[in-house]
């Protein structure tokens, strides 16, 4: 893992209370479930109809009727349950699912994200994002702050087509921690090192900065 | 009731033709109906309607559907994995309804409970909403969306009796519980076929009444697509 997803990886887990229902995207958010704490009970859903993730497979023990939303072969964790897309999604919709970590390619300062479509390249489908962003409890979404261009990825209004309108919480980057409140973007935590105006700098969303900001 | 077991694959989708609405289990490779998708190939009818979350891979699952340009238009929630797919929707050859996932499983849970529509936030203010009603319950937008029924629903179980009575393992349920309610035909494949009152009632995840064909399918292939392992300590 580079050091940027390293860093993001890291402060995300921070979401993640004990007792906790969590859905963790495809791709980054992924790598979250290595650092939940040994102690926490923390059951993972997985959209295809898992709740429980447990760990990989050791080699030889890949069951193909066992897989996450990723494809990839996994185990259940003690406890788990196995369920239908349906049940999957009612329990998404519902908002049984406290938390979900989704990447993000765009966030907007009104809290929309766009995750869904890469400019250029084929169309691929949303997968159960669009369902995740209005149904889980919370939305954090996780990405880094600028593009391989060095553009801001944290937007006035999203470029992309977007997956959901309003729908995250907070945003964590390698820079800060943004959440999206009635009264607009506010920039609540700096990464370790990270100035005020660097955000400032590598942000093209309006945001306030809180009164009592973290560093 | 032992008459909706059947012994041939072709026996099985003899009576699909071209132009049908096929609505089929599976979520990536696993838990898809494997023998009928190749009976289909087989049979070969064209113009196909497919409702499905995925659709294969180039020279697997529904795939196979694919490179014999049997598929006219998928309905579906991602379609990543397929080159061959990319290739036939740029020509135009295929037509694509991307649904999110939760609104795809729930328009085939409502189609088969007799539902024809129902309201969901899933795609309020994106393109997907285009055309769609909208309306406001305590103050928020949902979109309506439609209950989708099949000509026929193909369904992979793990065990089935002979009336019907499924169930399925592990995550390979995921969507053919409600697409086995969803087909105005359902034929189901399994790795085994009992008597009837072998199977637990109790365990019974889809009913037989849902099922009007069972087929009991032999060296199951059960392709994986990401094999993904952890060192042992």
């Amino acid at each position: 893992m580079g050091d940027v997803r390293q860093l993001i990886v890291q402060r995300a887990v921070k979401e993640i209370q004990d007792g906790m229902n969590v859905n963790l995207g495809i791709g980054m958010p992924t790598l979250i479930a290595n650092e939940i704490p040994a102690d926490f009970h923390v059951m993972l859903q997985s959209e295809n109809g898992l709740l429980g993730i447990g760990p990989f497979p050791l080699e030889g023990q890949e069951d193909p009727d066992l897989i996450n939303a990723g494809k990839e072969t996994v185990t259940e964790a003690t406890g788990a349950s196995f369920f239908d897309s349906a049940e999957s999604f009612a329990m998404i919709r519902g908002g049984h699912i406290d938390l979900a970590i989704l990447g993000g390619m765009e966030v907007s300062e009104a809290g929309d994200l766009a995750n869904w479509m890469i400019p250029g390249k084929m169309v691929k489908g949303m997968g159960g994002a669009m369902d995740l962003v209005v149904g889980a409890k919370r939305v954090v979404v996780i990405m880094e702050h600028v593009n391989k261009h060095g553009e801001s990825k944290v937007k006035q209004s999203c470029t992309l087509p977007l997956t959901g309108q309003g729908v995250v919480h907070r945003l964590i980057t390698e820079l800060a921690v943004f959440d999206f409140t009635p009264a607009g973007m506010v920039l609540v935590e700096t990464q370790s090192g990270v100035t005020v105006e660097h955000v400032k700098q590598n942000t093209e969303a309006s945001f306030r900065v809180a009164d009592h900001l973290l560093s | 009731m032992s008459e909706k077991l059947l012994h041939s694959f072709a026996d099985a989708v003899a009576d699909i033709q071209d132009g049908a609405t096929l609505i089929v289990g599976g979520f990536g490779l696993c838990g898809i109906p494997e023998k009928l998708i190749m009976a289909l190939r087989d049979r070969g009818v064209k113009d196909l309607t497919i409702v499905s979350n995925n659709c294969g891979v180039d020279d697997w699952g529904l795939g196979l559907l694919l490179a014999n340009h049997q598929i006219k238009k998928m309905i579906s929630s991602y379609v990543g994995e397929n080159k061959i797919f990319e290739q036939q929707f740029l020509s135009g050859e295929l037509e694509v309804e991307l649904v999110p996932q939760g609104t795809l499983a729930e328009r085939i849970r409502a189609g088969g409970a007799g539902i024809p529509g129902f309201y969901t936030a899933a795609g309020v203010g994106t393109a997907i909403a285009d055309g769609k009603e909208v309306k406001e319950f305590n103050g928020k937008p949902y979109l309506l969306e439609r209950g989708i029924v099949g000509d026929f629903a193909l369904v992979k179980a793990w065990k089935a009796d002979e009336y019907g009575n499924l169930i399925y393992r592990k995550t390979a349920r995921n969507f053919n519980p409600l697409v086995a309610t969803a087909g105005k035909v359902t034929i189901a494949e399994v790795e085994e076929v009992v008597k009837v009152g072998e199977l637990d009632p109790n365990s019974i995840h889809t009913p037989g009444v849902y099922v009007q064909r069972v087929l009991e399918g032999q060296d199951y292939e059960k392709r994986i697509e990401r094999r993904t392992v952890r060192k042992a300590n």
